[in-house]
């Protein structure tokens, strides 16, 4: 912590490939000046990976909201005696051990998975992340408290926890769909934030040492300020990164609580309850574990596409 | 209206170094300022010579509030800015501004030009009414020689020279009286240090300016400055005019730094006397007792380690913190 | 190319026997990047001999630190392409012989030393293991001949206490002890040429002139070729016994020391030397290089400095000029060479 004139080594050549390609001769056409959020809306429009990745979750999230646009079947109307058909005109997808419409449930199910999938990351990144940012800009106690709280949970075992958490919040068996989720989505997030905290932490403490964040200190800007307008557009990527991640891991981790009987189950339809309940027959039976594998694997993909378009549109060096 | 700016007096910055865990135990002091005093006249360039941890980069920061003090006291225009709190340190901000060293990280990569040099208005909205920010950013853009047509444009998409210049522009924006110049050149290639060493001697007469210009370059201080501060370990061991500094040096600390700076003529090679100085600089947190070049000095006897030399004249006419302080002319 | 640097240059050392210790010969290398392929070195040609210390002088991103690792062959490709010349070491071109050869050159025959030490030296390895990891590599030395062949290295840098020293880790060792370290490390296997890449930027005047005095030293009792790679005309006019001075890529002159300073054949290397504030004056105004160094994606046509240059005309914009012998020993890519050495 002594003084850092580290003389002029900025001074020497580089090797790194934009050394050579710094000057600036962009096109542009001069007139209102513009932010770093429309520049990056800009550039997202113009992107074919955003643009699809885009449409996909456009498509799911409709099928979330209104899954009778898309089919007419109901998804708990089961007939044994349709017991595993594949797929055929009047069942699309086929139908499962149960007799259940594949197709149906695939959308129906697409309801309880994105839900959770979306709010239990929505709420660990925004535990996660908050909290990492004032631990890496304050320091000091604060951080040594905050990060010792997160060793503690992060110690957790997830499934070990899960179960812990479920298993004593759950009132009674009849505990109704609603009352399930919430608690899934609280259980996934109270166990995953430390490592979103731990992430944003330390990218924030690598960001609060630069000196632009110096120079906005000598002008007077307030606290607020500087990690809204400085800190957090320089430390959002590698969260955002986790938070595409994290989705698909947490429509998984959906999955495993209801195959572990603590998470949704019948009469709630979600891909993690499709997949659990394809275990027994597979191998008779695959194109019961395919569909809702698929649909999920496809939106998981669609939000790691959206979330590295956003990331690449936030970062105006890679444009 | 006085014609002293700044006033430092035995100013005063340490930094605990700390060990554990969770709770840390102090083991010691980083001595990176310990006791300065020196005045900043209205419209001069005092310059801040020395070598890695001599405390000059610390000094910017106390001098700009972004450290506390351990204590001592400086005045801006005769209050204590040591101590000001909200609208008066607000205030403060608006009259002395900083320049850093290095272009590449003082600007925030995700701000557009226009919004980096806008920023100072941004908090200080009553500088500039909303409606006529964009054109004072236009305005502040032209003054430092850059297009004002690349408001739009990001700092990775100009060249450091370029960059340091935008530095320059949001250091200006709220027409501080004071500017400190952490190295501003330091990183830059030759002939693009020339140029922002030219616009910072342009600006400082079209808009009154004081610098504090810190640098470890002799020869660009020189150029700059009209007064020079040695710094060695936390404490300024010489203080003078450029011309009583460079022509006239009384330090050994001082004499050494100016012998030892390449002269771009290979005809002097053979001619030039270098002091070798033995060694490195010995680490501030546990500086040498008495004078603390002593380690390093070819004059040093016993009293070196036992008395602290006061920076006061002994010969000639400027302040020199030597016991044995005489003048010595090295610059070829 | 009409004239080819190197063909000038042979007339230019006629009657010296056998091939010269470390020839670059018409180098041109690009950097195929994202936005386009940067052309980093374009015909770059420059001789070394034993005992000689060339200086090569330029600003960032003028080529000089990668013609360097091209001639180690540490050049990160991709994205570099070497698409044209030769790096003749004693004659033999090293950009064609094989990896395994090229290994051997690096070390025992070319080394290098970088600017920034501390992230040269692995910090989980002791100095002295990391000297000593090459002389039982390479050597074939054993622990305890390696371990006192690293404490004499050390002692030969002046390294107080050598012996305690070995044991140390880069983190101990303040900037100028680590650069000592490292020439140390470079010295280890003799090579015959040392190529310094801005070895003293890093650090103070005082340690700087302490490493500068050092490097002369040892190359003088060594009688090795130095590569000296700087932006900084005082350390040059201190060591150099000759200077290239690049530019965009290229080398637009080439001179003793004495005879560059005194009186340059480019008009950038004049305006370098007029850009600089000296110790021993204090000016009003600099002069300056007008503009900045082009984007080696879109090099000027003709002359690449023509956009900067005072004296430009119209036959600088359209042809690239050729490399002139304006006085004996001396090379330089203007147009008006002549006029600026023997003119005014």
């Amino acid at each position: 912590m002594t003084d850092p004139s580290t003389a002029a080594t900025g001074a020497a050549v580089t090797t790194a490939a934009g050394e050579f390609v710094t000057a600036a001769e962009h096109v542009e056409a001069p007139g209102k000046p513009r932010s770093l959020a429309s520049d990056a809306w800009h550039d997202l429009r113009r992107r074919p990976l955003f643009i699809i990745s885009a449409l996909l979750i456009a498509l799911v999230l409709l099928m979330a909201i209104w899954p009778s646009l898309f089919t007419s079947v109901d998804p708990n109307y089961g007939d044994l005696a349709r017991s595993r058909q594949g797929p055929s005109a009047q069942a699309w997808f086929g139908y499962d051990n149960q007799g259940y419409d594949l197709y149906a449930r695939t959308i129906y199910g697409s309801r309880a998975s994105i839900i959770v999938g979306i709010s239990a990351t929505l709420l660990t990144v925004l535990i996660g992340a908050t909290l990492g940012l004032l631990a890496g800009y304050y320091g000091g106690w604060l951080d040594g408290l905050m990060s010792r709280v997160a060793d503690v949970f992060f110690g957790l075992p997830f499934v070990l926890g899960a179960i812990v958490i479920l298993s004593s919040f759950r009132s009674s068996g009849d505990a109704s769909a609603t009352e399930i989720i919430v608690l899934v989505v609280l259980s996934i997030s109270v166990l995953s934030w430390p490592v979103c905290m731990r992430i944003m932490r330390s990218a924030a403490i690598a960001a609060k040492q630069q000196d632009y964040v110096k120079a906005a200190r000598a002008l007077g800007a307030s606290t607020p300020r500087i990690m809204v307008r400085h800190l957090l557009p320089n430390t959002i990527a590698p969260v955002l990164v986790y938070a595409t991640i994290a989705l698909g891991a947490f429509i998984g981790a959906e999955a495993t609580l209801s195959f572990l009987g603590i998470g949704l189950r019948a009469p709630v339809v979600s891909w993690g309850v499709m997949i659990s309940d394809s275990r027994d027959v597979i191998r008779v039976a695959p194109h019961i574990l395919l569909f809702p594998a698929a649909f999920l694997t496809a939106t998981v993909l669609a939000f790691v596409m959206l979330g590295d378009a956003v990331r690449e549109a936030l970062d105006p060096k890679a444009r | 209206m006085s014609d002293t700016i700044i006033e430092v007096r035995d100013l005063v910055k340490h930094f605990p170094v700390r060990v554990g865990v969770l709770f840390k135990r102090v083991v010691g002091h980083v001595r990176a300022v310990d006791g300065v005093s020196f005045d900043l006249k209205r419209g001069e360039t005092l310059g801040v010579v020395g070598e890695s941890g001599c405390g000059k980069s610390t000094l910017a920061q106390v001098l700009m509030r972004l450290e506390p003090a351990t204590s001592g006291s400086a005045t801006f225009e005769g209050r204590n800015m040591l101590t000001m709190k909200g609208s008066e340190l607000r205030k403060l901000r608006r009259d002395i501004q900083i320049v850093l060293q290095d272009p590449y990280t003082s600007l925030n990569p995700r701000m557009t030009v226009g919004d980096i040099v806008g920023e100072p208005f941004e908090i200080h909205p009553e500088v500039a009414p909303k409606g006529s920010r964009a054109q004072k950013v236009r305005e502040l853009l032209d003054v430092v020689g850059l297009n004002p047509e690349h408001i739009n444009r990001y700092p990775h998409q100009f060249s450091g020279g370029q960059r340091q210049r935008i530095g320059i522009a949001r250091a200006l924006a709220l027409r501080p009286k004071v500017i400190v110049c952490d190295e501003p050149v330091s990183a830059l290639d030759v002939s693009i240090q020339a140029q922002v060493m030219n616009l910072l001697g342009d600006l400082q007469t079209e808009f009154g300016l004081s610098y504090v210009f810190i640098a470890h370059d002799l020869s660009v201080v020189r150029h700059l400055s009209d007064r020079v501060a040695v710094m060695y370990l936390g404490k300024i061991v010489e203080v003078g005019t450029e011309e009583e500094i460079y022509e006239h040096p009384t330090h050994p600390y001082t004499q050494a730094l100016l012998s030892a700076v390449p002269v771009p003529d290979p005809e002097l090679r053979d001619q030039r006397q270098v002091i070798r100085l033995e060694g490195d600089v010995p680490s501030p947190v546990d500086p040498p007792s008495g004078c603390r070049f002593r380690t390093r000095c070819w004059k040093a006897r016993d009293i070196c380690a036992t008395e602290v030399p006061e920076l006061v004249t002994r010969v000639g006419n400027h302040p020199s913190a030597c016991h044995f302080a005489e003048e010595k002319s090295v610059v070829p | 190319m009409a004239t080819t640097q190197s063909e000038v240059d042979s007339v230019a050392v006629d009657g010296v026997p056998g091939a010269p210790l470390l020839e670059v010969d018409d180098l041109f290398v690009e950097f195929r990047t994202r936005d386009g392929v940067a052309k980093v070195l374009n015909g770059v040609s420059y001789r070394l001999d034993a005992g000689e210390t060339l200086a090569v002088l330029g600003e960032s991103g003028s080529g000089k630190s990668v013609t360097a690792q091209t001639i180690m062959g540490i050049l990160d490709m991709p994205p570099g392409v070497i698409t044209g010349g030769a790096v003749r070491y004693h004659g033999v071109d090293l950009l064609k012989v094989s990896a395994r050869r090229r290994r051997e050159v690096r070390g025992s025959g070319i080394a290098m030393i970088f600017q920034d030490a501390l992230s040269a030296l692995n910090p989980v390895f002791t100095v002295g293991f990391q000297i000593e990891e090459q002389l039982r590599l390479r050597r074939g030395m054993s622990r305890r001949d390696a371990r006192k062949r690293a404490v004499e290295l050390l002692d030969l840098v002046r390294i107080p206490n050598p012996a305690g020293r070995v044991r140390q880790y880069p983190h101990e060792f303040s900037g100028g002890m680590r650069q000592r370290a490292m020439i140390a490390m470079s010295l280890a296997l003799d090579p015959e040429v040392l190529i310094a890449d801005e070895p003293t930027t890093a650090l103070d005047v005082t340690v700087q002139a302490q490493i500068m005095d050092l490097l002369k030293d040892i190359q003088v009792e060594r009688n090795m070729g130095l590569i000296l790679i700087t932006h900084d005309l005082g350390v040059v006019a201190e060591v150099a016994d000759r200077i290239a001075v690049m530019y965009a890529g290229r080398i637009v002159e080439q001179s003793d020391a004495r005879s560059l300073y005194r009186r340059p054949g480019h008009p950038y290397t004049r305006g370098l030397l007029d850009s600089l504030p000296r110790l021993d004056l204090k000016g009003t105004e600099l002069t300056t290089i007008k503009g900045l160094p082009p984007s080696l994606l879109r090099i000027p046509s003709g002359c690449p400095f023509h956009p900067r240059c005072p004296r430009a005309q119209d036959i600088c914009e359209a042809e690239v000029p050729p490399q002139h012998r304006p006085a004996p020993g001396r090379l330089s890519a203007c147009h008006f060479a002549e006029e600026l050495i023997n003119g005014e």
